[in-house]
């Protein structure tokens, strides 16, 4: 496989990851628009580890997704109480506020605007970016099958009623946040050691704007829709080579036109039907 | 010697801007009786019901279930307590099938370790399934089981949000207008149902307007208007009751 | 010191607060948030600059690329909005931005992606009042914006579609009960919005002598954090807003530094939404849960 192939193929898993850091919070109906955010944060930190502290690949990951996690639920708090558009502001100015951070503090660990190089020597196998995918692809899988993802469904289709039949709501937006954060952090430091160089600039508003592009083109009501959509994004533009610079004009039309058309995205929840997990006893299942 | 109530409202008041939703209201609920709540359109029946399950903040008055104190918990709070209700317009989760609503209502009895991500506890997990299998079975939806809960008929509709309600096998459940909008089949039916829920030792509170509704089922009836409690009693002493004909009198049906 | 920095603060913060007009307007009256405006923004520089090399004179290219911007727009409302109408707002957010990231392309490949600047407009005088000194061609720039602005709150005010604009804003529905041509006023809207955004779109270049594709993308975030630092749907409150942004920015770079500029309007804009969401010209609207 030529690197130019390897190369697509980690942005595909990378693009993945952060559709799925999109989705988490959005299944409970908040729109994130700055987790380009909590993926720089997620870079950054584990390069420092495993640059300045020599750590191994592996706990810098988990440390830096933790970071990012824990800013995200920290982050979640005073998002519970905007809705919609001022939602989405405040995640855009904390996304901005982010990379403003890295451009100016800590620079002598992270040279700042002029980026951080040199993060390891060699990239890592593209096996790692995978690794994480299928893991969160799992994670999806069983959550999606389980109480706590029909509670999820619940609280994005009525919040109130939600909380009436007795679902903690604050628990379940609030941990959405975080997970998300969380693997946004995983993605971002899996970025750093597989490019081996990151710039505050590559985490900007519009790197947030794509992730969200790919859940709701591919269907915001399952995780597969931002798998799709990240698909499409990565993949398509190899195949539409011929249209050279005017790629982005295509994508932004195809964005209006699947607006107008499928609204719900690619993927609606009626095509997947959830099968919930049916407990089995004596061979009666129910 | 009198049962303490399970139900009390003690003084409770609400109002919205300038206006006075409910005033100084006094009510109490015992286990085990079916209540009727009524009174004419704006009277503050539904605002009693959201001061109950906590939608709005109740600044003034105590609403105690038993020993503890509601006024200062939050809504979902209420609900683990053990009061579950129904509303006023059919609020269903547009995605979910009927099973979906049942299991949904039952979601925070289960106590799932690792949150309920992996597969564990069967055991537990299949007795809650056989206690949703019984609810949907005493109202009558386990045919549409895996239809979805908006498609179905209207009158089947609000045996789903009784159905929801019931399977966090409530004390208390509350009920607005059950029966709006049904023919009189459909309405015996839910009758039917209420009754048989009753038989499993459920306290209920129903709001209605349809009397021959009330009077039949209810134990005890509450009438409230402008917000005041104007009378109680049982069917027979408020059928004869002055004050509430005349408040129905005064309305334009 | 303090005054010369608040001056500059006024004339940066005129330029948006029109782009915060034109982006209020849509969502007072149609609660749409047009996220193309900020490149609507960039076309009216693009187009303005076009016309001067094409031979036009400043008094003639500049409200030609208004009208350009606005018709552009009207783009937009065809395909963003009109077959939109029901669906959830989330929506025809993300078909504006399908327009941003179309319009950039399309000027990208058309114009060319470096920067260029407007030629000078007027003589390079500058004018000192008290301790303050600007251009003749900023204090120009400044007039210009404030009668715009003007201009717009009487048009608002006064004129038989500015009232139809307000009661559409009011309720939909009593507004067509008044009998309002709600789908003219709806037109004329997106129409006004997109020659707003280009006028400061031009007067932003020739402030700044600056020219580009990717003009648009922050003063676009920085037009909206002022709608909603202002008060949402509140025209007043886009011109308080957009002040107040174009201050703080002159003066946290002044008084802390390059690095401080990005956060304070950031911080500005998450401390405004936590602390007060509806702005300081906005009212809070009751979120009456019908249950």
């Amino acid at each position: 496989m030529s690197s130019y192939q390897l190369d697509l193929l980690s942005n595909l898993g990378i693009n993945i990851l952060l559709a799925l850091s999109v989705y988490c919070p959005m299944a409970t109906g908040q729109l994130s628009i700055g987790n380009a955010g909590f993926m720089a944060i997620g870079a950054y930190v584990s390069a420092i580890l495993t640059v300045h502290l020599h750590l191994a690949l592996f706990p810098s990951l988990i440390i830096g997704g933790i970071t990012a996690g824990i800013i995200g639920v920290i982050v979640g708090f005073p998002a519970l109480r905007l809705k919609g558009i001022f939602l989405a502001m405040a995640t855009l100015g904390f996304g901005e506020i982010v990379r403003n951070f890295f451009m100016n503090f800590l620079t002598p660990l992270t040279g700042g605007a002029y980026g951080f190089r040199g993060i390891g020597s060699i990239p890592i196998s593209i096996s790692w970016i995978w690794g994480w995918v299928a893991f969160f692809l799992l994670f999806f899988f069983f959550l999606s099958r389980s109480r706590v993802g029909l509670a999820m469904m619940a609280a994005h289709d009525d919040e109130t009623v939600s909380e009436l039949i007795g679902i903690h709501i604050v628990l379940l937006k609030v941990s959405a946040f975080g997970v998300g954060a969380f693997i946004a952090g995983v993605a971002g430091g899996l970025y750093a050691h597989y490019y081996l160089y990151i710039e505050p600039e590559f985490f900007n508003v519009w790197e947030s704007i794509h992730m969200v592009l790919y859940v709701i083109m591919g269907g915001m009501l399952t995780f597969w829709g931002g798998v799709l959509g990240a698909g499409i994004f990565t993949l398509l533009p190899e195949f539409l080579r011929f249209l050279l610079d005017w790629r982005g004009a295509f994508f932004g039309i195809a964005i209006i036109g699947l607006m107008i058309a499928r609204p719900s995205g690619l993927i609606t929840r009626e095509m997947l039907r959830v099968s919930f997990w049916t407990p089995y006893r004596k061979g009666v299942k129910l | 010697m009198k049962k303490p109530p399970l139900l009390s409202l003690n003084r409770v008041s609400k109002t919205f801007g300038g206006l006075v939703a409910v005033n100084d209201l006094n009510l109490e609920v015992s286990q085990g009786y079916i209540f009727g709540l009524i009174g004419p359109n704006g009277a503050g029946k539904t605002t009693v019901f959201n001061l109950i399950t906590g939608v709005y903040p109740c600044a003034h008055g105590s609403i105690r279930l038993e020993d503890s104190e509601l006024t200062i918990l939050k809504p979902y709070r209420i609900a683990r307590l053990g009061i579950s209700r129904t509303f006023q317009t059919i609020r269903l989760f547009p995605n979910m099938t009927t099973w979906e609503h049942v299991l949904i209502g039952q979601n925070f009895l289960s106590r799932p370790r690792l949150g309920g991500i992996l597969p564990l506890q069967r055991a537990e997990e299949f007795t809650l399934r056989e206690q949703a299998q019984e609810a949907l079975k005493v109202l009558g939806l386990w045919e549409m089981k895996e239809r979805r809960a908006v498609t179905l008929p209207y009158g089947s509709q609000r045996k789903v949000e009784i159905a929801r309600a019931l399977a966090a096998r409530p004390k208390l459940l509350l009920l607005d207008e059950p029966t709006a909008g049904m023919n009189a089949r459909e309405k015996e039916d839910v009758l039917n149902a209420l009754a048989k829920i009753h038989d499993f030792g459920v306290t209920i509170l129903v709001i209605e307007h349809d009397m021959r509704v009330v009077m039949g089922l209810c134990d005890h009836i509450f009438v409230l208007n402008f917000g005041q409690k104007i009378a109680e009693g049982t069917p027979s002493e408020i059928r004869k009751n002055e004050e509430v004909l005349e408040a129905y009198l005064g309305q334009e049906e | 010191m303090f005054i010369q920095q608040l001056i500059n603060g006024i004339m940066l913060g005129s330029t948006y607060s029109l782009i915060a007009i034109a982006f209020t307007l849509l969502m007072g009256i149609l609660n749409m948030l047009n996220f193309a405006i900020g490149e609507v923004f960039m076309l009216g520089a693009i187009f303005g600059l076009t016309f001067i090399h094409l031979g036009l004179s400043f008094h003639l290219a500049l409200p030609l690329a208004m009208i350009c911007t606005g018709a552009s727009c009207l783009v937009i409302e065809r395909f963003s909005f009109r077959p939109l109408r029901n669906a959830p707002p989330l929506v025809p957010l993300l078909s504006t931005i399908g327009f941003s990231i179309l319009f950039q392309n399309i000027t990208v490949n058309l114009w060319g992606s470096e920067r260029s600047q407007f030629p000078p407009w007027m003589e390079p005088i500058n004018i000192s009042v008290g301790p303050v000194l600007f251009s003749l061609t900023q204090g120009v720039i400044l007039a210009l914006s404030i009668l715009l602005m003007i201009a717009l709150d009487l048009f608002i005010q006064r004129t038989r579609i500015g009232r139809g604009m307000r009661a559409v804003a009011e309720s939909l529905e009593t507004a067509s009960i008044l009998g309002v041509d709600f789908n003219r006023i709806i037109l004329m809207t997106f129409f006004v919005s997109g020659s707003l955004a280009g006028a400061a779109g031009i007067l932003f270049g020739l402030s700044f002598s600056i020219v580009s594709p990717f003009m648009g993308m922050e003063p676009g975030i920085k037009g909206i954090a002022a709608m909603i630092v202002g008060g949402m749907g509140n025209v007043r409150g886009a011109i308080v807003g957009g002040m107040f942004i174009g201050i703080i920015e002159v003066l946290s770079v002044g008084y802390l530094g390059s690095a401080a500029r990005d956060f304070a309007v950031y911080g500005l804009l998450f401390l405004a939404l936590l602390l007060r969401p509806q702005g300081i010209l906005g009212v809070i609207q009751p979120e009456k849960e019908r249950i």
